[in-house]
């Protein structure tokens, strides 16, 4: 999906770093070697983008400069597409299985902004430091994310889990887990994560108490993504 | 971070979390939190000095015996602007630094398989 991005910005002095989450690092694999990257591709299973960066859905992007400095803390991105997927169309085709209908229906009522987006991500990389896009440090660390005690120790019970889950110990994980989703609801990649183990569509099982399309149908699949803030940096 | 007992070797908390050990403490980018003495000892940190005086929670599961330390409580989920450094496996199984990529503008994505 970024591949395009890259090939059109690479040779204006941008590198796409992907990170691949909540998915099992296999099938992850799987879906990379079918159209190798030339651009660094990473598998975070552990989530710690969400410790470093305050990732909390995907896809998610954070800018930095070439000084190493963040310039846009995490917030939802997306590519341009040729050829977005029609949701809609998809639900209501024959051929796709029962489980996943009201599922492609959500996100089809999901608010995307990748116009808006690759304006911003455009004009950062050909203006630099004087981007109206590019935020200074206060800017940056403000618009991060919340974190306080709760957010910190769902990060640590979502890392535990998944600790827990790769070194076999699947019947310790959940409660870690459930844990995290009750203190950091707004995270979708735990629940993501969480659920897919349980059944690769995130459907209901009874090792939580929710799942991808009740949460989304409980807030609305519109605000499933919060609106970009695209306004400049007060220092603008 | 994972601990299999509450000393922590410096370096892999550097590399984990993106706190740096220096002479004025633990820092992050320009924020940096003074550590008591005794927090480094044998040349092993103390995971209960660092949980307390970072606000990173330390959360035991007693069944298997493990530690997980989270990250720093401090308001917000960037505590300093300076990106932290990242290490990770790319999809044929090599490390990967993000400073590797310093001089370039770069955009980190998160993706899943759908």
């Amino acid at each position: 999906m970024w591949q395009a991005v890259r090939s059109e910005l690479h040779p204006k002095g941008l590198e796409v770093v992907t990170v691949a989450l909540d998915v099992d690092p296999q099938a992850a694999r799987g879906w990379i070697e079918q159209t190798p990257p030339q651009h660094p591709s990473l598998i975070d299973s552990a989530h710690q983008v969400d410790e470093l960066f305050g990732v909390v859905n995907v896809p998610n992007g954070v800018w930095i400069d070439e000084d190493g400095m963040i310039v846009r803390p995490a917030e939802p991105a997306w590519p341009e597409r040729d050829n977005p997927p029609d949701y809609q169309k998809l639900a209501d085709s024959p051929e796709v299985p029962e489980q996943l209908r009201e599922t492609l229906k959500l996100a089809g009522g999901i608010r995307t902004q990748p116009v808006e987006y690759m304006t911003a991500l455009r004009d950062w990389v050909a203006n630099g430091k004087t981007s109206k896009y590019a935020l200074d440090s206060d800017e940056v660390i403000a618009r991060s994310g919340s974190r306080g005690k709760a957010e910190a120790e769902a990060a640590a019970r979502f890392e535990l889990g998944k600790y827990l889950w790769d070194a076999g110990r699947q019947d310790l994980a959940p409660k870690h887990w459930r844990e995290a989703h009750r203190l950091q609801p707004a995270n979708w990649t735990y629940k993501r994560q969480a659920w897919t183990l349980a059944d690769p569509f995130q459907g209901p099982t009874a090792l939580y108490d929710s799942c991808w399309v009740n949460d989304v149908r409980k807030i609305g699949a519109e605000n499933y993504y919060p609106p970009l803030d695209l306004s400049p940096g007060r220092a603008k | 971070m994972i601990l299999q007992s509450l000393e922590i070797d410096p370096k892999a908390f550097e590399a984990r979390t993106g706190w740096a050990l220096k002479p004025e403490g633990a820092c992050k980018g320009d924020v940096c939190v003074p550590l008591p003495a005794d927090a480094l000892r044998g040349g092993k940190l103390d995971a209960r000095i660092l949980s307390q005086r970072l606000g990173m929670p330390l959360i035991q599961d007693v069944d298997a015996g493990v530690w997980c330390l989270g990250p720093e409580a401090m308001g917000r989920a960037l505590t300093s602007a300076t990106a932290p450094e990242m290490v990770l496996p790319d999809w044929t199984g090599k490390q990967f630094h993000l400073s590797s990529l310093r001089g370039q503008k770069v955009l980190i994505v998160t993706w899943s398989s759908w």
